[in-house]
């Protein structure tokens, strides 16, 4: 027979004040198996640990229950307490007697206590069942992944290589620098934003921890923390990368030419290309689908100008798979698609864009030179008209969420209309001005008292063409009056989406994404960079939308956890994992595609039948990947997976001891 | 193709034109339309504006006929069609609506019987090859500004087309040999009964649909609304007196001008009955050799 251990805590008042401890302690006395029930004033304190472990010595036991808070409190404490005294953790079982019974149930005393007794009832009967569990150990790979080679990327990547580890980093587009690199000035500062990114662009490039894998994308994850097995498709560039010296001949001599991408299809480039002149590497690649060459077999200018050989249309597209301890994502964020509002012309009027589009069009290196003109007739502009919240907030069109970063860009593009056109009046529809930030409040008064910018406050219904203006139509509601404004631009602050293949990447790594594809944090307050898998945190806007500094921010913040993970050459993982009773597994595979951490794969095993060596499959928990969900248990039909230290039997036989 | 045909009051009033010209359309189309014996008005703007159960019981007695014929409803005017339509998702979202609707009419309705807009049966459920089949006459020299007004496309729920930029009617002139022009007022509120009531701000609102649709390059507009072409086709003088500006904007019900490509007499259609003057572009276009070979 088990000899259990009840220690009843009062939580100060918490518990006492609503829960008669001492009859709690009293009646634990009198069930099966209880040799010693005692209650405390505080049981997590100093001298309540040593009352617990005097008695494990004294009372020789075998299994303690405490009953108090809840284990996510102080289930820690009690494991360490019970195991300094030579048991095993997983032996001491808590009831919890505070939120579960006197916080909630505080009116009705008498019957917060019964309940209060009930709770220690299962917990001894369940303690009775415990079986020892030990913690395993894990080898950790001293090497990050960082996927998406953006300004959270790159400033996670150098937080990490200067703190001594391997980094590689893998971004699809053939540069790094992401959306920073396409924006002209920053706000609250208004300093050039390419002045400040490119030097920590070329900083990763040369840093001798960091590897870039441009024009690359993940294929696959496999693995658990400390131990990842990722699958890089490194897409065929066309070029000898270790041959080019970035000359720039090839692209000049080009042929073939097509919207540029970076400049929002504001101007062309050519068919073998960097996005940008400050691309790192600073090496063309040739998009295939737009190359005379790929698509008639003719042409071939490229290699014929290039004097180092540095042309291969031969390359394939590269598998590689390389091994790491932890990954940090950092794919951020797109802009939404405002060709769903009609009522603003479908994405036809060449003069209605957006905000990146406008960022081009200031750009000093942009297609105009840095002069604000209009895309359809190369005017500049005099009325400019922002409408902000294009997406976001509006549940009919887009997203319910607050895009966060528009408020500040809207009155950035407001400052820089005003200090370029002379002249000029900016128009600003806004639903409310959110500018909450270091120096942020200051700059939208900037914008509207020194700048001039008439903020209105409501929604534009429609946006039309007459001759070549544009007409703005929609609503004061502060004057309760309809407005209409000749606009020669529109400019849509539109909201901030997940990349479109976000919720892909998130299955692949096997991390989760909520309704609008943002990848969750595990706890939205007390974990904002870890995921819900563990060795996979989180940088930037593909948490959701921020802006520059929170970005860097949160990068920095990832990176510190994953130094934390790798600065040990191993790991303990936690024992509480499902696990497989080969003998009665049919090999069903319900559990797999269950299994929200891609911890079960099936096996195949030989075992005798009737004198006969049969192969059948089974499932089989990868130990590392399991958290511990149990729903792999649930799903199950023979029973065959089960939840160590939340057995089917551990947990029946506290419903028997409730029940019976 | 049969339907039940809910006329409404309009048109045997200031719209009997629009009834001519459906029944004109309807015959060479091959459109069974079964009057509805002893229909009722469907309440309309007033309607809606005194009681809320009123302006759905009004329709829905009209719609429970049908359903009784076990047939769908074919309603040319843009509001009785909205208020029809209303009427049919408010039975089929609510039951206790519905019971509360059938204690009033005293009759059976479920919603089965649907509340169809005449010009959603024409330009969609009849293949566009269809109608280019019947035309004799293609309408060489219209550069229709198509208006769709308020009620057919909004709200969502109810109307049939985009609500920014319709294209039914477009579609359908266009299949009828015409032009049709690209403007920005084709969903704007004609004034409705602002005319009468805030002749200022009724006359201003029409001269913006009058201008846009000139300006950008329309010979005549054409709706689905006895109410829109009464503001539009009545007041037009008015409102170039107004703004001493000339429009000669003949306005056209859709069906007129499928009567007329149809090559049914004008005076049949009711052609004849506009206030600013439609029999010249209509002799034009007949003048015209836009002739089709007929089998």
């Amino acid at each position: 027979m088990k000899r259990v251990g009840v220690f009843v805590c009062h939580c100060g008042s918490n518990i006492g004040g609503v829960v008669d401890c001492a009859k709690v302690a009293e009646t634990a006395q009198d069930y099966p198996g209880v040799v010693y029930a005692v209650d405390n004033k505080y049981m997590c304190s100093e001298p309540g640990q040593e009352l617990i472990k005097k008695a494990i010595k004294e009372q020789n036991l075998d299994r303690v229950v405490v009953a108090s808070c809840s284990p996510r409190m102080h289930e820690p404490t009690f494991r360490r307490c019970v195991e300094s005294a030579g048991m095993n953790a997983y032996f001491m079982e808590m009831a919890n007697i505070r939120e579960h019974c006197s916080w909630v149930h505080s009116a009705e005393k008498d019957k917060a206590t019964e309940k209060s007794c009930d709770l220690v009832k299962m917990a001894v009967a369940k303690a009775i069942m415990n079986k020892p569990l030990q913690k395993a150990t894990i080898p950790v790979t001293d090497r990050a992944l960082v996927i998406g080679g953006g300004i959270a990327g790159i400033q996670a990547a150098l937080d990490l290589a200067n703190a001594g580890h391997v980094v590689d980093v893998v971004e699809k587009e053939p540069s790094i620098g992401g959306k920073m690199a396409q924006i002209d000035k920053t706000f609250p500062t208004l300093d050039c934003s390419a002045c400040i990114l490119t030097p920590k662009m070329v900083d990763a490039s040369s840093h001798p921890n960091i590897n870039l894998i441009t024009y690359s994308e993940v294929e696959k994850v496999d693995g658990f923390v400390g131990n990842f097995d990722v699958t890089i498709r490194k897409k065929a560039r066309s070029i000898d990368m270790s041959v080019c010296t970035g000359c720039g001949v090839c692209m000049s001599k080009c042929p073939s030419k097509v919207d540029s991408e970076f400049e929002m299809n504001l101007s062309k480039r050519r068919a073998i290309y960097t996005p940008f002149p400050q691309a790192i590497p600073n090496k063309p690649v040739i998009d295939r689908d737009n190359c005379t060459y790929f698509k008639t077999g003719k042409c071939g200018i490229c290699q014929k100008v290039c004097t180092l050989d540095a042309i291969d249309f031969t390359q394939e597209d590269e598998l590689v798979v390389t091994r790491y301890g932890a990954i940090i994502t950092a794919t951020g964020f797109e802009q939404f698609d405002h060709s769903v509002y009609g009522e603003y012309g479908y994405g036809k009027y060449p003069d209605v864009i957006t905000g990146m589009h406008f960022e081009r069009l200031i750009n000093a290196s942009g297609p105009t030179m840095g002069k604000i003109k209009r895309p359809s007739d190369g005017k500049v502009p005099k009325n400019v008209v922002f409408i902000k919240c294009v997406g976001s907030r509006d549940e009919a069109k887009g997203k319910a969420y607050c895009s966060k970063t528009c408020c500040m860009y809207t009155a950035k593009h407001a400052t820089l209309v005003t200090e370029k056109i002379e002249d000029s009046n900016v128009y600003i529809f806004y639903m409310d001005v959110r500018t909450g930030g270091k120096g942020y409040e200051e700059f939208y008064n900037r914008t509207r008292e020194k700048y001039a910018a008439q903020y209105i406050r409501g929604r534009v219904s429609k946006v039309f063409k007459q001759g070549d203006k544009l007409i703005v139509r929609g609503e004061d509601t502060l004057l309760s009056r309809a407005v209409e404004i000749e606009a020669d631009m529109v400019v849509l602050a539109t909201a901030m989406v997940p990349q479109e293949d976000a919720s892909k990447l998130a299955q692949k790594i096997g991390i989760g994404y909520d309704k609008d594809h943002f990848f969750t944090e595990a706890h939205p307050k007390l974990a904002p960079v870890e995921t819900h898998t563990q060795g996979v945190y989180l940088a930037g806007a593909c948490q959701g939308p921020k802006d520059i500094p929170e970005s860097v921010a949160q990068a920095s913040a990832a990176a510190a956890k994953v130094c934390g993970l790798l600065s040990k050459s191993e790991m303990l993982t936690e024992p509480i994992i499902s696990q497989v009773n080969e003998s009665i597994c049919v090999g069903c595979g319900l559990c797999v595609p269950i299994c929200p951490y891609k911890a079960i794969d099936l096996k195949t095993i030989s075992e005798r039948d009737h004198g006969n060596i049969i192969e059948r499959l089974v499932a089989d928990v990868n130990g590392g990947l399991c958290q511990g969900c149990g729903a792999c248990t649930v799903a199950c039909r023979s029973a065959a997976l089960d939840l160590k230290h939340f057995t089917d039997q551990q947990i029946l036989a506290e419903v028997n001891a409730l029940c019976l | 193709m049969k339907y039940a045909y809910f006329p409404g009051c309009s048109l045997s009033s200031t719209g009997i034109e629009y009834d001519l010209s459906t029944r004109e359309t309807a015959r060479v189309l091959g459109i069974d339309l079964w009057e509805i014996p002893e229909w009722n008005c469907c309440g309309a703007s007033s309607g809606h504006l005194t009681d809320h159960l009123l302006s759905l019981a009004l329709p829905a007695r009209n719609m429970a006929i049908a359903e009784e014929a076990g047939l769908d409803v074919a309603i040319p005017c843009a509001a009785c069609y909205a208020r029809s339509k209303a009427t049919e998702l408010a039975v089929s979202n609510s039951a206790e609506m519905k019971q509360e609707i059938e204690e009033v009419i005293e009759r059976k309705y479920e919603g089965k019987s649907k509340a169809r807009a005449l010009l959603d049966i024409i330009a969609n459920d009849i293949q566009s090859e269809d109608v280019k089949n019947n035309v004799q006459k293609e309408l060489k020299g219209i550069k229709a500004a198509c208006y769709y007004g308020c009620l057919l496309v909004r709200p969502l729920a109810v109307g049939f087309d985009d609500p920014e930029d319709p294209q039914s009617m477009d579609n359908l002139v266009k299949s009828l040999g015409g032009e049709t022009v690209d403007w920005a007022y084709k969903t704007e509120c004609c004034g409705a009964s602002c005319p009468t009531t805030m002749p200022e701000t009724g006359k201003k609102m029409l001269e913006r649909i009058f201008k846009s649709a000139k300006d950008a390059g329309a010979n005549c507009l054409v709706t689905a609304c006895p109410m829109c072409l009464n503001n539009l086709d009545m007041r037009q003088g008015q409102v170039e007196k107004a703004y001493s500006e000339k429009y000669d904007m003949p306005v056209f019900y859709f069906t007129e001008l499928t009567g007329l490509a149809f090559g049914v007499e004008p005076t049949k259609l009711g052609l004849n009955k506009h206030f600013v003057d439609a029999m010249g572009l209509v002799n034009e276009v007949l003048k015209a050799d836009g002739g089709r070979e007929t089998a």
